[in-house]
């Protein structure tokens, strides 16, 4: 479904992704992982225009998503560390604003969207609060939901626990888990290894800007390939 | 000490009828500059060079010269350049909007670029196209945070109206300077000026407030 091939991104003389190559498959759940400064969320950010890469190419069903730029945000959701919620709508308004506005579906039709994938997110009662009232894992949710009222085709996860606080990981998780169950194809960037072997597909480990490793989690985590992977793997588990 | 009230008090209404002139002059300034100066603002943060260059060069020229020599030379220099009088109110309104455009869109900038840019990059992630963004996500939140420099820009401008008398408009200050000299007594007619200045910027201030509050209510 998204076809990555040598994807170059250099921040001023600073080169960040020194070439990624990878395929992601329709309702796959793909892991990023790798130590900070790798690139791991330069490459995240490139797959939907938030960076334009420098070189290389991104096709999503065959086409180049640098001329299919607003048709490419419609079916691609993004969830973010500080969950950037508009502090100044309720969250009701936050999940209905983007189909309001992007795809001119009614007030109504759009509430009602909205209060399901809300419930779906066990936020329901909290549809008339705004952002600064809710804890840090709820309104992840909202973020949630927020991306998913777009009936986005895949979503990426930009370390969306990195934020939280140790005890509002889970709620989160949860939803995630929920959301792969759906068939969802998710590119999730995070440092929670027990999720990433639970739920992924498949382990990207990154390091230094480059793909280190492309493996099943079961053979990443128990035995992975390179020396930088088991250094990483030692660090963090 | 003589003061001598009694006989401003004929007077009283004439001075008064000032207060409509003067807000009028201040409600069409202030809607102007405030539109100009957004513009202005969006042009600084754009992405268009000459429009850029433009509104820095606008906001240093009009910030780098005397409000009352722009004046004068709107007034006295348009109608001998192009023989087209535009008359005091006129050509006092115009002074002002185009002048608190540019304090404004400075505050505006600033603004702006005071919303985390985690708000901007959300509303592309979902596909929201620039000027929604700008009009529904940023700008409101922008709003919310230079409210108090506004109002100190909306405060100012409502005082400094009162030089618009020196072209002959008709405001508040104008017309006690006419009863002063009509009685030859100043003081008194001055002192009532200064009060209704006075509490045409308590009430600005105090609406200042009320918005302020209502705005807050998402905190």
């Amino acid at each position: 479904m998204i076809d990555v091939n040598s994807l170059k991104k250099r921040f001023g003389s600073n080169e960040v992704l020194k070439g990624i190559t990878t395929k992601i498959n329709k309702g796959e759940v793909i892991a990023v992982i790798g130590p900070s400064g790798s690139g791991k969320s330069t490459f995240l950010r490139c797959l939907n225009l938030l960076e334009k890469h420098d070189e290389g190419s991104i096709k999503i069903e065959g086409s180049d998503i640098r001329s299919m730029e607003v048709h490419l945000r419609k079916k691609v959701g993004m969830v973010f560390q500080h969950f950037n919620l508009f502090p100044h709508l309720t969250v009701l308004e936050n999940v209905t604003f983007a189909p309001q506005q992007v795809l001119k579906v009614g007030k109504k039709e759009a509430e009602k969207d909205a209060l399901e994938l809300l419930s779906a997110v066990g936020l329901s009662d909290k549809a008339d609060s705004y952002p600064s009232n809710l804890s840090g894992g709820q309104k992840q949710r909202v973020a949630i939901a927020r991306a998913l009222a777009m009936k986005p085709e895949v979503m990426l996860f930009d370390e969306p626990t990195s934020a939280l606080d140790p005890e509002m990981v889970k709620e989160v998780l949860q939803v995630m888990k929920n959301l792969v169950k759906t068939g969802m194809t998710m590119v999730i960037v995070t440092h929670e290894m027990g999720f990433a072997k639970e739920v992924s597909d498949r382990v990207l480990f990154m390091d230094d800007g480059r793909l280190v490793e492309d493996q099943d989690p079961a053979i990443f985590f128990e035995n992975p390939r390179t020396e930088r992977a088991k250094a990483f793997l030692e660090k963090v588990l | 000490m003589n003061l001598d009230f009694a006989q401003l008090v004929p007077s009283i209404p004439y001075i008064l009828y000032g207060v409509w002139v003067t807000l009028q002059f201040v409600a069409v300034s202030l809607v102007l500059g405030f539109l100009w100066g957004t513009v202005l603002s969006l042009f600084k943060i754009g992405k268009i060079t000459i429009l850029r260059w433009f509104a820095d060069a606008y906001t240093s020229i009009f910030r780098g010269t005397p409000l009352i020599l722009q004046m004068l030379l709107i007034y006295y220099a348009i109608p001998q350049l192009t023989g087209v009088d535009i008359g005091a109110f006129t050509a006092g309104v115009l002074t002002f909007a185009l002048n608190s455009a540019a304090y404004i869109s400075e505050i505006i900038r600033a603004g702006i670029n005071a919303v985390d840019k985690g708000q901007k990059e959300a509303a592309m992630a979902l596909g929201v196209p620039y000027r929604t963004m700008m009009l529904k996500i940023i700008l409101p939140q922008a709003f919310k945070n230079i409210l108090p420099a506004l109002m100190n820009e909306f405060i100012t401008l409502t005082k400094e109206s009162a030089i618009v008398s020196v072209i002959g408009a008709l405001d508040i200050m104008r017309r006690a300077q006419i009863v002063g000299a009509s009685n030859y007594r100043f003081f008194e007619p001055l002192l009532l000026a200064g009060l209704v200045y006075y509490l045409l910027v308590m009430l600005l201030t105090l609406a200042g407030r009320v918005l302020e509050r209502r705005l807050a209510k998402s905190d």
